[in-house]
């Protein structure tokens, strides 16, 4: 037979690109680890949020006008007289936010399961170099709007560079391309904004992908699915990316996008989270607003930075901050990777950062007042701490027996009729209340407080118990 | 390629040679990307001094006016304040302006040329907020221990209103003193300091 247009077209195509070789790689023949949990959404949720901001961002920047005298009112006309617009800036805005949970849940992720450590240092070096990207990106797109914590902000960021001794104030000066913060580095925030570091994201992106796919997922036991292959040379533990992940990241996608929506429309300003509420005052280089604060993702570096009385050692915390998040990989000495295996200092100091992490965000957003100041250093402490301190408890902490291949849980699903047992008490329906309609059915089940202590209790001691 | 195969510290060496002239290349070419986010000649221009009417001040009145784009501030200060100045040194991290930004002429306690006009640029020496007027002397919201002055909300930095700095705050020194000059009695020009208009 023949073969049709079809099959030729596609020949010739395959022949001269080898897209089949490319999907086959990495998403077809690329083998995950069976056992993915819900931690492992957002990686491809973060994905998903790349998308969204630089859809969004092509439509914005068809009526945003990038000038000193004209971008404030720009951004109002897109709210109000552009079709749509409204729903374009909101889905940019939130998605900025939305950008940043998914991003810290998937690097939490990472310090759950041991993903950074060997062999996979290097996704976790293009990862925070991501995160660095992430951040720029953020901080320059606030001074789009031109409003007055948009100016502020960027004055307070920028000076945070003067502090560096000898080059500092000339730097500065070059990265305004002004005496003060003006036409000139709204301008040049925007060209970064649309296009530089989103070009650098994207090439980030595809490094932090391709270095993945060359060493293969990490999993919530943390145990290398390609020691033990079957005759076939697949991992025994692992299933192929597509369809089982890519159906399941689809579920998270799903859910994702119900919380995404919820936000644009009854709560695009989160209550002054998300777009401040002195935003909405057009910057004024005369007069700072009363009480300034970065938006929320830039909390708790901000609060490390006011933690510290000098100005210089201020910013060498904040930037520290982040740096030592570079040497993760060589800070964890534990002999195994996740969580599930380690000893009971790591979950417990985990456990004290992640308090920090959140607390310090929290007095990030509030006037430093001195008992706020007494808080915001003694979680810089712990938050340093937890890392400067790893090569110690790492190495000291017994650790569990590792597995050799991948523990299963059991389903909710298949857990689901024993728990019910256990939790209810089965009664003969009473005939008084006789509800026509459920005459088949001569059986209710009504709550047993015995079983749900039991189950609190069970589930408390589990809790304790992992503890350790 | 000669019979006894590559040389290969020739090739060694025109490698580095070319790697050498192309990262002085790379460098060279790199100065006007980098030079054109300088403020531009424009914005240069932009800094030229400006004249200011102060025959209309009020005593206690401070008004405002933009100089390089950033916010200058101009305050005719009462005998009252002159007075509280002078007892403040102890509590003030930098009170004779050693570590401090302002013109030769405004080295002096009460950082002016003359005593009840105070000239500053009114940015916060710390990141740049722009403190606001506190001119009461110990309101509720700052306590019994403020002597009027200029408070920075975003960091709460403390300045007298010589715009001298107070102990433990963020703020690392003095406010800057703007050069500048009087025209007449009552006209101040500000951008240019009286040293160079002698000269």
């Amino acid at each position: 037979m023949k073969p049709s247009r079809i099959t030729e077209c596609n020949e010739w195509f395959l022949a001269r690109f080898p897209l089949t070789k490319l999907w086959n790689e990495h998403m077809a023949h690329y083998y995950a680890p069976k056992n993915f949990n819900f931690w492992y959404f957002f990686g491809s949720l973060a994905l998903l949020v790349l998308v969204n901001q630089i859809l969004t961002g092509i439509f914005l920047t068809m009526n945003y006008k990038p000038d000193a005298k004209l971008a404030f009112d720009s951004v109002e006309y897109i709210m109000r007289d552009v079709n749509w617009g409204w729903l374009i800036r909101y889905m940019h805005s939130t998605g900025s936010s939305a950008f940043f949970i998914v991003v810290y849940l998937h690097m939490f992720r990472g310090l759950l399961y041991g993903s950074f450590k060997h062999p996979r240092e290097l996704i976790w070096i293009f990862g925070m170099l991501l995160f660095v990207a992430l951040m720029a990106e953020a901080f320059m797109g606030y001074l789009l709007p031109w409003g007055q914590m948009s100016y502020w902000g960027a004055q307070v960021i920028i000076s945070l560079f003067s502090a560096i001794p000898v080059i500092g104030d000339d730097l500065s000066l070059w990265l305004r391309g002004d005496y003060v913060v003006s036409d000139a580095t709204l301008n040049r925030f925007f060209a970064f904004h649309v296009i530089a570091v989103p070009l650098a994201l994207v090439m980030l992106v595809f490094l932090h992908i391709v270095a993945l796919h060359e060493v293969g997922s990490n999993n919530p036991d943390g145990i290398e699915i390609k020691d033990s292959l079957d005759p076939w040379g697949h991992p025994v533990d692992g299933i192929p990316f597509h369809p089982y992940y890519t159906v399941k990241d689809l579920v998270g996608v799903g859910v994702f996008m119900l919380f995404f929506a919820t936000v644009i429309f009854y709560m695009p300003e989160m209550g002054g989270y998300f777009l401040e509420h002195a935003n909405f005052i057009p910057a004024d280089p005369m007069k700072t607003p009363e009480h300034i604060a970065p938006v929320w993702y830039f909390t708790p570096f901000y609060a490390i930075l006011r933690a510290i009385p000098d100005k210089f050692a201020g910013v060498i915390g904040m930037g520290g901050a982040i740096v030592v998040l570079f040497l993760l990989p060589w800070l964890d000495r534990s002999p195994v990777k996740s969580i599930r295996y380690r000893g009971g200092i790591y979950k417990k100091a985990l456990m004290l950062f992640v308090i920090s992490f959140l607390v310090l965000g929290y007095l990030g957003t509030q006037p430093a007042t001195p008992t706020a100041t007494i808080f915001a250093r003694i979680f810089t402490a712990i938050y340093f701490g937890f890392f400067l301190l790893m090569p110690l408890y790492t190495r000291w902490e017994k650790t569990k027996p590792v597995p050799k291949s991948l523990t299963t849980v059991h389903s909710l699903e298949e857990q689901l009729p024993a728990l019910i047992e256990e939790i209810t008490i089965l009664k003969p329906a009473s005939t008084e209340i006789g509800h026509t309609a459920f005459k088949g059915s001569s059986f209710t089940r009504s709550p047993n407080p015995e079983g749900i202590k039991n189950l609190i209790s069970r589930l408390v001691k589990n809790a304790i118990g992992s503890l350790d | 390629m000669n019979i006894k195969g590559v040389d290969q510290s020739k090739r060694q060496f025109l490698t580095t040679a070319l790697t050498v002239v192309g990262a002085v290349g790379t460098g060279y070419l790199a100065v006007p990307f980098l030079a054109q986010m300088q403020p531009s000649a424009k914005a240069m221009a932009a800094g030229a001094p400006v004249e200011v009417d102060i025959s209309k001040m009020e005593s206690g009145q401070l008004i405002r006016v933009a100089w390089r784009g950033k916010p200058v501030w101009i305050l005719n200060r009462t005998p009252q304040v002159l007075e509280t100045l002078a007892t403040l040194d102890p509590e003030l991290r930098d009170p004779f302006s050693e570590e401090s930004l302002q013109p030769e002429s405004s080295k002096n306690p009460i950082r002016s040329i003359k005593p009840e006009v105070f000239v500053a640029v009114g940015l916060c020496t710390h990141l740049g907020c722009s403190p606001t007027f506190r001119p009461e002397v110990a309101p509720p919201d700052l306590g019994d221990k403020w002597k009027g002055g200029f408070f920075c909300p975003c960091h709460g930095s403390w300045f007298d209103l010589a715009g001298r700095v107070y102990r433990g705050v963020p703020a690392p020194t003095n406010l800057e003193i703007p050069p500048y000059r009087y025209i007449t009695d009552t006209q101040l020009i500000i951008g240019e300091s009286p040293e160079e208009a002698s000269a």
